[in-house]
């Protein structure tokens, strides 16, 4: 069992410090859930892409470097570590490039990648449904035949980025008459714009337009846009929800450096009497640095050409409510001040307060940790 | 970075588990607690032949060590299994002679090492704290069967002749006794303090696999008891409630699991009481589950759960408790 790095991941490490120590926003760029700071976002994509960093993991010719697992990682604990912006084009990057990795065609990758790595498509996820939440293979937007393509209808719902994004991909129901409700089920890309798809953002905790409601009133969809082939969308989506949540989308890096940022917050601030509190800011070291070698061990197995499974189901859970304790001690520590909207820790409390609902409630991740890894039966959810 | 047990490492911990699983252990933890340490003695000889006690000794005097990571992967099946007596402290006193040998003092160590190595002898030990705690010499598991009983004042090692009374701890398994004071004194100088300092961290990082191992045993006792117990006609591990615990419980042993790796990997302060934290906490959660879901039949002493039931809280508190460990993370963050 080794945790030392290579000479290439040791210099891979050092070029990008060097590159983010010269390039990261001095003043922190407004929030990217509103119309400002998504501009902002979206620009900083764009420098981050010129000099190839966007998407360090993908092959070199969609703007990637082709690094494995292990440099990504190190990218990203170089990137959270310098203090750069959050990413406004992750739903994209995480979710829709590995499915078109995995299932889509290379015409389809050749238009699609190279725009999403540099910020200039901004896309958003169209999973839920009114009705059909966690219970998302019930969910009733229809993708009907047409010439040359398919017209979608239907009400998408909780669309993360969609109130400023350009587009957006999900599973819409091509076959009403399926035997099973994750049957019939076919995986789509659309413009948020195109005739027929009517956006209402929707303010959340604290106001601000982080999600919407997508209206589609026969929105035509070319063939050309269809991920794999049709009544697959539920197979094809589940071959990377394990992406969305596990390592791919929080990585390591994001919460050794707010540990960090903890650490620094309860010298400056803490009660060295209370020791409550200091062993809350010791849990945020200790979570961090868990989740950081469950991580390593994750990869390496991953590296070994092993399959991602219910195991990211573990790595879901645990970060979201890592995530959610660490901002709420931060919160403690600076007592009434934690309370202001505009404080430094207020709008990573929000974001956090959704990490257990989104990517799959945590209910339904333990009820797959407890089937899958555990082998207890189904029962009634 | 490949932080992946080797093949090795696996297999030996596979082949400690099937030793430990052919050993009838449950009978030899409470005949040990019962007054009669013969079966736990057939088992240390047992562990020597498997090489576990080497693995502590360095190979000057006869070991293979010291190897942080496969003495991790043993504690943690000794854990599974709740094997009884010193274990801990005899691979902490192996690690100590071992250190004070190579910084000059060979002499304890040539005495003593060879037959720990073998699992010949068993060693206890106990690191007493500054003189002003009330306790400064705390108890040493199983001083009244251990073949040494060594204590670290300061800078002075001493061989205790004799101890206190024996004392039951919560885990009957456990025997407590405070080491009588003087003795022979075997070495003295910085060098004890620095070995005294190896000799904590291995055993506190040997307590937390240990703590993960009895955590692991627990929650795959109380899974297979929630998949075949029925209530309300159906298997009560069909219930979320039942569920949602045994998956918080997994989840607090896999993240636990790494830390105690990456420490033994690191050997380093703050990764050593990390882990320590993690695993203790872990292995004690793993116990509050196993209790509540087996209900009125886990609250007996007959069933053999009680063997790891009672060890779990005497291990999270045993060589650093979950106070001083998180203490000690801050205190090494930079």
């Amino acid at each position: 069992m080794d945790l030392s790095y290579t000479r290439t991941e040791e210099a891979f490490r050092a070029e990008a410090r060097e590159w983010l120590r010269d390039h990261v926003p001095v003043v922190p760029l407004v929030s990217l859930e509103t119309a400002e700071g998504f501009a902002a976002h979206r620009a900083w994509e764009a420098e981050l892409a010129a000099a190839r960093w966007s998407v360090v993991s993908w092959p070199e010719e969609y703007g990637g470097r082709g690094v494995d697992l292990a440099r990504w990682l190190v990218f990203e604990e170089e990137y959270w570590a310098a203090g750069a912006p959050g990413r406004v084009s992750q739903n994209g990057v995480q979710l829709l490039a590995p499915t078109l990795f995995d299932h889509g065609t290379e015409e389809q990758r050749a238009r699609v990648l190279p725009s999403m790595a540099t910020g200039e498509t901004i896309w958003a996820q169209a999973w839920s449904e009114p009705e059909a939440g966690s219970d998302l293979a019930s969910l009733t937007s229809r993708a009907v035949r047409t010439d040359g393509g398919w017209l979608l209808s239907g009400q998408k719902t909780w669309s993360s980025r969609a109130a400023f994004a350009d587009r957006a991909f999900g599973v819409f129901r091509s076959d009403p008459a399926a035997d099973r409700p994750h049957r019939g089920l076919t995986y789509l890309m659309f413009d948020l714009r195109a005739p027929g798809v009517t956006v209402r953002p929707i303010g959340r905790l604290d106001g601000k337009p982080a999600f919407a409601e997508l209206f589609l009133d026969e929105v035509f969809v070319p063939d050309e846009d269809v991920i794999g082939e049709p009544g697959q969308g539920w197979r094809i989506a589940m071959s990377t929800t394990g992406n969305e949540r596990g390592l791919m989308l929080r990585s390591p890096g994001r919460f050794l450096a707010a540990a960090d940022r903890l650490v620094r917050l309860w010298r400056a601030e803490g009660d060295p009497a209370d020791s409550a509190l200091r062993d809350r800011v010791a849990d945020a070291v200790i979570g961090a640095r868990a989740y950081r070698l469950f991580t390593a061990g994750a990869a390496a197995r991953l590296a070994t050409g092993a399959p991602s499974g219910a195991e990211s189901s573990l790595n879901k859970v645990f970060w979201s409510e890592y995530d959610l304790a660490l901002h709420e001690t931060a919160l403690d520590l600076l007592g009434a001040e934690g309370e202001l909207a505009d404080g430094a820790w207020a709008e990573g409390y929000v974001f956090a307060l959704a990490g257990p609902l989104y990517a799959g409630t945590n209910e339904i991740q333990r009820d797959i940790i407890a089937e899958r890894l555990l082998g207890l039966p189904k029962g009634r959810r | 970075m490949s932080f992946l047990p080797t093949d090795e490492q696996r297999a030996f911990a596979r082949s400690l588990d099937a030793m430990l699983c052919a050993s009838d252990t449950p009978a030899a933890v409470r005949a040990w607690a019962g007054g009669d340490p013969g079966p736990g003695r057939a088992l240390w000889g047992r562990l020597a032949e498997a090489g576990v006690w080497a693995l502590a000794v360095p190979e000057a005097y006869d070991g293979v060590g010291p190897l942080p990571v496969e003495l991790a992967h043993a504690f943690v099946e000794l854990g599974r299994h709740a094997v009884p007596g010193p274990v801990v402290e005899t691979v902490a006193t192996a690690v100590l002679l071992g250190e004070l040998a190579r910084l000059g003092e060979p002499g304890p160590a040539k005495r003593l090492l060879p037959g720990l190595a073998s699992g010949e002898w068993t060693a206890t030990l106990a690191i007493a704290g500054p003189e002003s705690e009330r306790h400064p010499v705390p108890y040493a598991l199983d001083a009244d069967r251990a073949d040494a009983v060594l204590v670290v004042r300061g800078e002075e090692l001493w061989r205790a002749h004799g101890h206190g009374p024996v004392e039951v701890s919560a885990d009957p398994a456990r025997r407590l006794a405070r080491p009588a004071p003087g003795g022979e004194l075997l070495a003295e100088g910085t060098a004890v303090a620095v070995a005294a300092g190896h000799a904590r961290r291995l055993a506190t990082l040997a307590t937390a696999a240990q703590s993960l191992g009895v955590g692991r045993a627990l929650l795959d006792r109380t899974v297979a008891y929630a998949r075949q117990r029925t209530q309300f006609g159906t298997p009560i591990g069909a219930f979320q409630a039942v569920k949602h615990r045994l998956a918080d419980t997994l989840l607090a042993l896999e993240f636990a699991g790494p830390l105690v790796f990456g420490a033994a990997v690191t050997s380093a302060e703050g990764d050593v009481a990390a882990a320590k934290v993690a695993a203790g906490e872990a292995g004690y959660a793993a116990a509050r589950t196993a209790l509540q879901i087996h209900g009125a039949v886990g609250y007996t002493e007959e069933l053999d759960l009680s063997l790891w039931l009672r060890k779990a809280r005497p291990l999270r508190d045993a060589w650093g408790d979950p106070a001083a460990c998180r203490a000690a993370v801050l205190g090494a963050c930079s």
